[in-house]
């Protein structure tokens, strides 16, 4: 059973954010880059605040900080005084103008300020300035990210002579999982880069002297070797049919693979497939234990979560990928929901429903109201996504597995773990023995031998 | 660091930090930082636009209005008209709690409704979207009032929420009110306050007569029971003999709102983000109103005193010494553990429109000094005091926030005290109707600064070498990268309270954790601190 239909008109409880957080994040992944929201300040400022409850780690974000007469008159002077502002308060690389529902409501014509910037500012050595358009009612935050990696690669990336470089977008995932990618792709000898790449920015150390934009992130002669690589691996189910940003370089002879989230066995094989084609390398030792110990640890607990019923939520494609990894488990992810509504999760995972022999029921454009009408019925034993999904756990009286973002009742957001053999490990562990605290918890004999 | 009781003049500091601005952005700041001179009458520009690309710490009117002032109110459904990011963002976010009186009553505080406006409803307009979206919150929870909240794109397109409100007001029968509080309106989430006091003055305030039973009936306005402050201030007004009958708007309801005109004092905690409220209510039915400071003990001591004379009750009078007697035992208790170990620490306030000011009495507490302090959105009465209200001039961004036009009203107007009662309280030291802002509690050559930016926090933190900040989540990770620690003041680190008598102790507490921990002294490995040192160890092994 698949649907995009909502049961009202009105949004209870969103189970999505805005497209300019996305684009926001994409540029903190940027080394020597600065995104710049072009509306009210009140969208950085919150933006911001969010993120920031979830990673814990500075995020600055500039705004052009629209007033009344902006609004009436157009952005114009507010842009170009921002992007003075920034420039010599900065020293940018890179800048992000990304829109906001106020600048697209009255049509600024952002291109435009930015080519007239430039131009007055001609002898100045500018920094590079990526225009992507965010409102905040066309689509979710994940339109916002992997717009903003489309709009970096289609202004930056140049061909040029072939390497045997390799190209990875790894789609919005937790800078822990970024590192962990790193690692792989280099065990295999590939030269790669990530974009983005938020593992430092997002997850980094006590400074020991001040950062103004703080170190780490896909470098500017990076995205342009894009161009040059040899192949592009990115992951997200919806790329296949939606924006993806390895299309352009295609245009660059650049073969491209489009794969799901690496999650579980399945999916996991699928990445180290193409890594061990393109390396032409087995894959590594470590990489093969840790495959034999996630499956020697399924064997191990599948009577603990057998036929165990979840309701999963959060972006199309983790949800994608986490249902993947569910189902070769044992669980059966009752429900699967998403606040986008591009359509690709339904059909995907009413096909892989099937393959299982399972109807599941798959709700795209959903929010939380629609997930705990639905839930009530579906008696799910836990729920599987970001920290919104707390008060359904908590009204139905199970456990909520955190994953995704945002996670901002726990620590540690950024250092979630999810893809590949050793974060599906992690996950693996993390749900086996939720269900067995729950059970232990909810024993009318205290049992300590499980 | 620099010792407690001669502060550096930072005057070389602020003339290093604009050096590096641009010339028009180095003389609007200048206005904005100033070197305290108590001998002086001193100026400080604020409330003016934040200057764009430059780092603030400020919302947005919309913040402001439905996150701040309509945000801790119970059993008022609040629909946020337009996309979907604002209404999440501000969903849960500030931490106001609330305590419905029975299991049965409503709490919607829970909830984020918003019309989740898309492309073809910018095109089109969201009107019949936003009707729709007000039936399906009434049939679905028959709630006695319904807020619409509009977030940029609304002004824009011309959405009249206010004619679908009072559509839906006439057709459901219970209250519908909307707010215009567009994010680009004025210059901060201050204007959002504006717009909030005068909606909920126009659509609910005076609309339930009822005189409840009760003693000494105030209202306590702009405290919004962040961290459970509001519970520990009507505990402490309840032992203190006071009757609360509204706050705006921690832990509140619909029907306190509604009959708070009936009370015989307001008191303010938060001027900045109430005033406005207090002031009408005051021309319209003749209740005076008294600045108060519930953070700290002894300003909540001297606030229950100024209560208790202002009703001039002799047993009153008795019954809030005892209860400060009995109540600074405790806190003096932990004060002797906690302040040896504070005393003479420096600490840097930057937040809010009140929390600057009020918290460096906490600080004061525990002997420690505010070096530098100010607001994120204040006016220039919140630092200089109510006396300068007359030379503010009104500039476009605050000329279209709606000034409402208020008169006493005919029946209800009641004064509480005569012209010669007020005189004389006032000829006695009560200083009714006053505020003196946050720059008369700040010493020579301190430094206070409107709206800091990002880079001058960064610079200041590097001058000052403070053992707190005290800011909020935005601010909070980048000061600690840097080896300081940060508590917030928005949503209180997820503790509190930090009001009246136990939350003083809470902060004293919690303050002392913060400046003595050792996680800094781990980031330097043994094997790269001073050689010395290591012998010296080992000899001692």
């Amino acid at each position: 059973m698949a649907s995009t239909e909502k049961n009202f008109t009105a949004t209870t409880n969103p189970c999505k954010l805005c497209a300019p957080l996305g684009a926001s994040l994409v540029f903190k992944g940027v080394r020597d880059a600065l995104c710049l929201l072009h509306g009210s300040q009140g969208c950085a400022t919150y933006i911001r605040r969010y993120l920031i409850s979830h990673f814990r780690e500075p995020v600055d974000i500039a705004s052009s900080s629209f007033a009344e007469a902006a609004a009436v008159f157009g952005g114009g002077d507010n842009l170009k005084n921002a992007l003075t502002n920034v420039c010599s308060q900065y020293h940018p690389k890179i800048i992000g103008v990304a829109t906001t529902c106020l600048s697209e409501t009255i049509g600024d014509n952002v291109p435009m300020y930015i080519s007239e910037f430039k131009k007055a500012n001609s002898r100045t050595d500018l920094p590079e300035i990526v225009h992507i358009s965010t409102p905040s009612y066309r689509g979710t935050h994940m339109d916002g990210f992997y717009d903003s990696v489309k709009a970096l690669v289609v202004s930056l990336a140049r061909a040029g002579d072939r390497t045997d470089q390799i190209a990875l977008f790894p789609g919005f995932v937790s800078p822990a999982d970024m590192r962990y990618l790193k690692e792989i792709v280099s065990d295999f000898g590939l030269p790669r880069v990530m974009l983005p790449d938020y593992s430092e920015t997002l997850d980094g150390p006590l400074w020991k002297e001040y950062q103004r934009i703080p170190k780490g992130g896909t470098t500017y002669d990076e995205i342009v070797s894009l161009g040059r690589s040899q192949a592009v691996i990115e992951f997200g189910h919806t790329l296949k049919t939606g924006r993806s940003a390895g299309l352009p370089l295609e245009e660059y002879s650049v073969h491209r693979y489009t794969l799901g989230l690496p999650i579980g066995i399945t999916l996991s094989d699928e990445f180290f497939g193409v890594l061990e084609q393109l390396s032409g390398r087995k894959m590594p030792a470590r990489y093969a234990e840790e495959r034999g110990r996630l499956i020697d640890s399924y064997a191990d607990a599948h009577k603990y979560i057998f036929e165990k019923k979840a309701i999963l939520f959060g972006e199309e494609d983790l949800v994608i990928a986490m249902a993947s990894f569910l189902f070769e488990i044992g669980v059966v992810p009752v429900l699967c929901a998403s606040g986008s509504k591009s359509g690709a999760m339904e059909k995907i995972l009413s096909e892989m429903g099937a393959r299982y022999g399972r109807t599941i029921s798959v709700r795209g454009n959903a929010d939380f109201s629609d997930i705990l009408d639905e839930a009530k019925n579906l008696a799910p034993d836990f729920l599987v996504g970001n920290s919104k999904g707390y008060a359904i756990a908590r009204e139905l009286d199970i456990p909520l597995i955190r994953i995704g973002f945002p996670v901002h009742d726990r620590i540690g957001g950024g250092r979630l773990l999810h893809l590949g053999y050793r974060g599906s490990q992690e996950l693996f562990d993390r749900i086996v023995n939720t269900i067995i605290e729950c059970t232990q918890a909810k024993s009318s004999v205290g049992h300590s031998y499980m | 660091m620099m010792d407690h009781d001669t502060l550096q003049d930072p005057l070389a500091i602020k003339e290093e930090i604009l050096s590096k601005y641009p010339p028009k952005v180095a003389r609007k700041r200048s206005k904005s930082i100033v070197v305290r001179d108590p001998e002086n009458e001193q100026k400080i520009q604020a409330n003016v636009r934040t200057i764009p690309g430059i780092i603030t710490q400020r919302g947005c009117a919309y913040a402001g209005c439905k996150g701040v002032v309509l945000g801790p109110t119970r059993d008022i459904i609040n629909i946020t008209h337009g996309p979907i990011g604002c209404g999440f963002y501000s969903w849960l976010t500030r931490r106001n709690q609330t305590k419905p009186p029975g299991n049965e009553d409503e709490n919607f505080m829970t909830y984020c409704f918003s019309t989740d406006m898309q492309d073809s409803n910018i095109v089109f307009g969201g009107e019949k979207k936003l009707r729709e979206a007000i039936q399906e919150a009434y049939d679905l929870f028959k709630p006695r009032a319904i807020s619409v909240f509009s977030t940029c794109p609304i002004g824009l397109i011309g959405d009249d929420v206010h004619a679908v409100a009072r559509e839906m007001k006439e057709k459901l029968g219970i209250n519908v009110f909307a707010f215009s509080c567009e994010g680009y309106k004025g210059v901060s989430q201050s204007a959002g306050h504006h717009i909030a006091n005068n909606g909920l003055f126009k659509h609910v305030v005076g609309l339930d007569d009822t005189v409840k039973e009760g003693d000494f009936k105030i209202n306590m306005l702009g405290e919004y029971n962040i961290g459970g402050d509001a519970f520990e201030l009507e505990r402490i007004l309840e032992l203190a003999g006071f009757t609360l009958i509204s706050t705006f708007s921690g832990n509140s309801d619909m029907g306190r709102f509604a009959n708070s005109h009936t009370a015989d004092l307001n008191v303010i905690m938060c001027h900045r983000s109430i005033n406005y409220m207090a002031e009408m209510m005051e021309t319209k039915f003749g209740i005076p109103w008294l600045k108060v400071n519930f953070t700290g003990a002894k300003a909540t001591a001297k606030s229950l005193r100024k209560m208790a004379r202002y009703f001039g009750d002799k047993k009153l009078i008795n019954r809030v010494e005892k209860l400060i007697k009995d109540e600074m035992a405790a806190v003096n208790e932990v004060l002797r553990e906690t302040k040896p170990r504070c005393e003479g620490k420096l600490a840097m306030l930057f937040v809010g429109g009140s929390r600057a000011h009020h918290y460096q009495e906490l600080f004061n507490e525990l002997g420690m000094k505010t070096v530098c302090a100010g607001y994120e959105f204040g006016h220039r009465d919140d630092y200089e005091g109510r006396e300068v209200l007359p030379d503010i001039k009104i500039d476009a961004d605050s000329r279209n926030i709606e000034e409402l036009f208020v008169e006493k009203d005919d029946k209800r107007y009641r004064p509480r005290k005569s012209a010669e009662e007020i005189r004389s309280l006032k000829k006695k030291g009560l200083e009714i109707g006053e505020y003196d802002g946050l720059m008369a509690e700040m010493g020579k050559q301190s430094l206070v600064v409107d709206d800091i930016s990002h880079y001058e926090t960064e610079k200041l933190i590097e001058f000052y070498k403070p053992h707190i900040f005290c800011a909020g989540i935005k601010e909070k990770y980048v000061v600690q990268k840097m080896g300081v620690p940060l508590k917030q003041l928005h949503s209180y680190d997820y503790g509190g309270p930090y009001a009246g008598f136990r939350g003083a102790i809470n902060f004293y507490l919690e303050i002392d954790r913060m400046v003595n921990t050792r996680i800094w002294d781990l980031i330097i490995p043994p094997w790269e601190k001073n050689g010395a040192e290591i012998t010296a160890e080992y000899v001692s092994l």
